[in-house]
Order: C-alpha cells, then structure tokens, then sequence
C-alpha cells in the first residue's frame, strides 16, 4: 500500500520530498494508535484495579466512563506548569521530553508483520537495548533539576534500580540473540516460526521470566516503585511537576509499559505469528485470516502482557530497596548466565525442534 | 548533499559539546554535555556503517557508564571557588604547557593525516553485510588473546575495587533476605485451641 502511494506520489514532487513524507506518515501511522492506547491503558488501569479491589473505578465521565482519559488529558493541558524556585529550569522542563521520547523512538524497529516495520534495521536488537537505557536520563535529570530532596532521592533510587537490571535485561536478549542468530527483530520473529511450542518462551522459559520481570522495574511499575514510592517520598522524581509536563511523565510510563509488552512478545511469543501450526489454519476466508498470522494476535499479545503490568499492581506490595538489589544481582543475574551457557550448547548441537539443522 | 548536512552537524554538536563540558561551571551540566558529546561521535560512526560501534557506544557509555557518573556527579557537593583558585596566577604557565602539547598533538597526528585524500569515505557495503558479525568474527578468531587479556585486567579492577571497599562480613542485624523468603507459616503462627470459659 505504501509502495503504491510512493509511486503515485513520485509523478508530483521531487524523491526526497517523498521519502521523507512518507516516513512521517508511517510513524504517523503507529504513534496516533500508540498515544490512543497509552490514553485507554490509563482508564483500563483504574478499571481493572477497581474490579480486583472489588469497586467499580472511574464510571462518571461518558458511557461507562470512557470519556475519563479525555478528561484527565484536558485538565493537565490547562493546569498551570510551576518551575520551583532554585530548579534548573532548562533541564526541568527538558526532563518530562527525554522521559517520553526513547518510549516513542524503540517502536521504530518493532516488527509489526512480516514486512511492517518503520525500519528493518540489522541492529535492532541493540538499538532496542539502547534506547531502553536512556530512559533512565529522564527521571535523573527530573530529580536533579527540581532542587528537591524527595525527588532527588526518588531519581537516585531509580538510576540504582534501573542501571541493575539493565544487565539481566541485557543478558536476556543476549539470549535471545543467541537463539536467533541474528540481532534483527524481524529475523527474531521468524526464527521462532511453527506454533506456541516453537516459540522461543519455552527454550528460553527463565529469560522470558527474568526479562519481563526486569522490565517491569525498568518501567517503574509496582512492585518496583521505589523511584514514585507515594508513602515514603510522595511522588519521588515528578513530584515538583505539574500540569503538561507531568503529563508527559505519565504518558512516557504507559508509553515503556506498552513497549516493554510488545518487545516481550516479539522476542519470546512470536511477535506477530499465530500460535496455531500453519497445517491447522482451515482455508475459509474470515476464519483462516483471524487464525493465520497477522497483526491482530501481536496486538492481542501486547494487551496479555499489559493485563500482566496491572494486575501486578494490584497484587504485590512494594519491594524494599535492599530486596530489589538482592533480586536483580544475586537472583536474576546468575541465572541468566547459566541459562546462557545453556542456550549456547542448545544451538551448537542443534537441539529440535528449536534448533534444529535447517 | 544530505549526508554532509547530518556530518557536518553531528560534527558540530560534537565539538561544541566537547567545549562545553571543560568549560561550563556546574559539574553535572559538564556530565549532561558529555552525554552529547557520545551521541554525536555515536551518530559519526553510524554515518560510516559502523553500526554496532555507534550503538554501542550509546549503550555501554550513554546508557551506563554516564548514568553511574550522574549519580556520584549529582550527590558531591564541589565548591567551584576553591577549584578556582590560583586561575589567574597560574595562566602563564599552563598556557605554555597547553600551547606545547597542542603542539604535540599537532605534530603526531597532524593535518596530512586527514582530509578524503588520506581517509577516503569506505565503499558502502552490501545490504546483506552485517558490521556486528564481522567484529564478532574478528574478535574470536584474530583478536581472542587480547580480547580476554583485556577480560581478565577488567576483572581485576573489580575484584581490586571490591577489596579496597569491602568491610568484612555483616555484623549488622538487618533481615536476610534467603532466610525471610524459606518462613513458612508454621514457624511464625502457632494455633492454640482453647475451651470458651465460663462467667463465674
């Protein structure tokens, strides 16, 4: 579809011109879904949390409530940004921007079908690995610049926790490199072709763990939100923001945990691929296309994870400092490089059904 | 035409970061500027294929070295007048050693080291090429020896660092983490049945 726009578009205006529209349209074409979900997971957030805590949750705004996120959105938007007395003020309010930005700029490499993706480049896994560390420049700089001990505590808490498990993140997706063979998230989704078995949660079962655990502590997200810790330092690193700008913290949070989910998926439950083998699929024209691969069981795969993300939230109390940095140095980490010691004899003596000769 | 616009401007970044951070007061301003910096070489070395040197460097650098040094930056508390002392007194001098260095500099790697007659831009390689596999193949075959002797010296400064920190075993009453997660109900509640007793 896009081919045929280029081509079409090419008998009007000069090649740069289209190329680079064409790139807008396509991140166009994934952040306007992207930020509509980050809006909803808000509302679903509350809703879900409601229901497991046996209260009903927002239901005042709209039908049902769904016109809450709207709500919420508009009264940020209007709300007045306070730069505290003593803050340094351009990094004040270039924090909230950093916060948001590698959350939005990762899902240029995410695998969306076969050949959907903004860009199918080689490195991707390590772009990936990138960018989900600078997220970690957001917080910092938030706490720092609000010249405020809580927030300042707040961020210290949360470089210490971020830069931890960042390594058994790390380790993970060396892992799954491994087991691919190659760093391209594409060629990831493809290694793991055939059915829910062949994936490679199940060769992989402790880094699916370990890395999906890991990234709810990249996220911030209870049980590991020491960095917010609202008993403790009342809202940590945002809590001298206001209005837009803590807005944009609130979006970059939602925005990591939908990336977080959708990573996860592409690396451990085959992305975009059907869970049934392809033998299975019937050859009728609805029910063949729901059952075959495509983008819908992706999305179905993110919304599993994120449902994860909440009912966390709603289940486990927040870790202790010194648990955390228990958990992610002596727990996740020696057995992710067990595991991969392990992964590693598993290709070298092509082990089937993942690894088999092809 | 394109490629010299985002090299020339990722090449300026550069050098203004790179000003920027010995010349700003704030240390942590300095460590920010020091960030960029990375990021514009990392940008440099994308626009020469070198795609796992880029990333790499922003992952290894931006995303952890840097953080680490924000944390110490962030908590010292430097007195930039007592650092600045002696500026005036000293100028002369230090202007003569940094003049004779530059010189140095200059010399060894000078001006007919560069230029797209000495370095001319590497011929793009195939679309299939895979720079990660190439530094990977290089790395354990031609280069193993140095790559694990510089394993091995690295894993020294850690043990070095450990020792030079490390105060004996806890003495501390604080909870053991291993020893809280194996109580079983068991050994915390103990269920006691009574008989109702009756109002005298």
């Amino acid at each position: 579809m896009i081919d045929v726009l280029h081509s079409y578009l090419l008998t009007w205006f000069p090649d740069l011109v289209v190329t680079v529209a064409l790139i807008l349209l396509k991140i166009v074409i994934v952040i306007v879904p992207l930020m509509g979900c980050v809006a909803y997971l808000t509302l679903a957030e509350r809703k879900i949390i409601g229901y497991m805590q046996v209260r009903i949750g927002p239901n005042r705004v709209g039908p049902k409530g769904l016109g809450q996120p709207i709500a919420d959105a508009l009264k940020l938007l209007m709300k007045e940004v306070i730069i505290p007395a003593g803050a340094s003020k351009f990094l004040f309010l270039l924090a909230p921007v950093i916060a948001l930005a590698p959350a939005l700029a990762a899902w240029a490499v995410i695998p969306f079908g076969s050949e959907m993706a903004i860009a199918k480049i080689n490195a991707g896994l390590l772009y990936i690995l990138a960018l989900s560390s600078l997220g970690v420049y957001g917080i910092i700089i938030a706490g720092w610049a609000s010249n405020s001990k809580y927030a300042f505590l707040g961020a210290m808490r949360s470089a210490a926790q971020i830069v931890s498990y960042e390594i058994a993140m790390g380790f993970a997706l060396v892992g799954v490199l491994i087991a691919a063979g190659s760093l391209n998230l594409g060629a990831i989704v493809e290694a793991q072709r055939g059915n829910a078995l062949t994936w490679f949660w199940l060769p992989l079962a402790p880094l699916f763990f370990i890395y999906f655990i890991a990234g709810v502590a990249e996220t911030n997200r209870a049980p590991f939100d020491v960095a917010e810790g609202e008993s403790e330092i009342v809202a940590g690193f945002h809590v001298e923001y206001g209005g837009v700008a803590f807005a944009l913290f609130f979006l970059g949070e939602y925005a990591n945990m939908i990336m977080i989910a959708g990573l996860t998926s592409v690396m451990f439950l085959g992305g975009w691929m059907s869970p049934l083998p392809a033998s299975w699929i019937p050859h009728v024209p609805v029910v063949g296309l729901l059952l075959g691969d495509g983008i819908h069981w992706f999305i179905f795969k993110i919304f599993l994870f994120l449902f994860l993300f909440l009912w966390f939230r709603a289940t486990f109390p927040r870790y202790r400092y010194d648990q955390i940095m228990r958990l992610g140095w002596k727990v996740f980490l020696p057995i992710t490089i067990v595991w991969l010691v392990l992964v590693a004899a598993l290709v070298v003596y092509h082990v089937p059904p993942w690894f088999a000769k092809a | 035409m394109f490629q010299q616009i985002i090299f020339y401007w990722f090449a300026l970044a550069a050098i203004f970061a790179g000003a920027m951070v010995i010349t700003v007061r704030n240390p942590v301003h300095a460590a920010l500027f020091l960030v960029l910096a990375f990021f514009s070489s990392a940008g440099l070395w994308l626009m020469l294929e070198a795609e796992f040197l880029a990333i790499a460097l922003v992952l290894v650098y931006v995303g952890a070295v840097m953080v680490l040094f924000l944390f110490v930056v962030m908590m010292l508390d430097i007195n930039i007048a007592v650092l600045r002392e002696g500026f005036a007194r000293y100028l002369p001098i230090a202007a003569v050693v940094a003049l004779m260095m530059f010189g140095a500099i200059g010399y060894v790697v000078g001006p007919r080291y560069f230029g797209l007659d000495a370095a001319p831009s590497p011929a793009p390689a195939a679309a299939s090429y895979s720079n990660t596999e190439a530094i990977g193949k290089v790395l354990y075959t031609d280069y193993v020896l140095p790559f694990e002797a510089a394993a091995v010296i690295l894993l020294v400064a850690i043990v070095a660092a450990i020792a030079l920190t490390h105060r004996g075993t806890r003495q501390s009453k604080a909870p053991r983490p291993e020893r809280q997660v194996q109580v079983r109900r068991a050994d915390r509640v103990r269920l006691i049945k009574m008989d109702a007793e009756r109002g005298g």
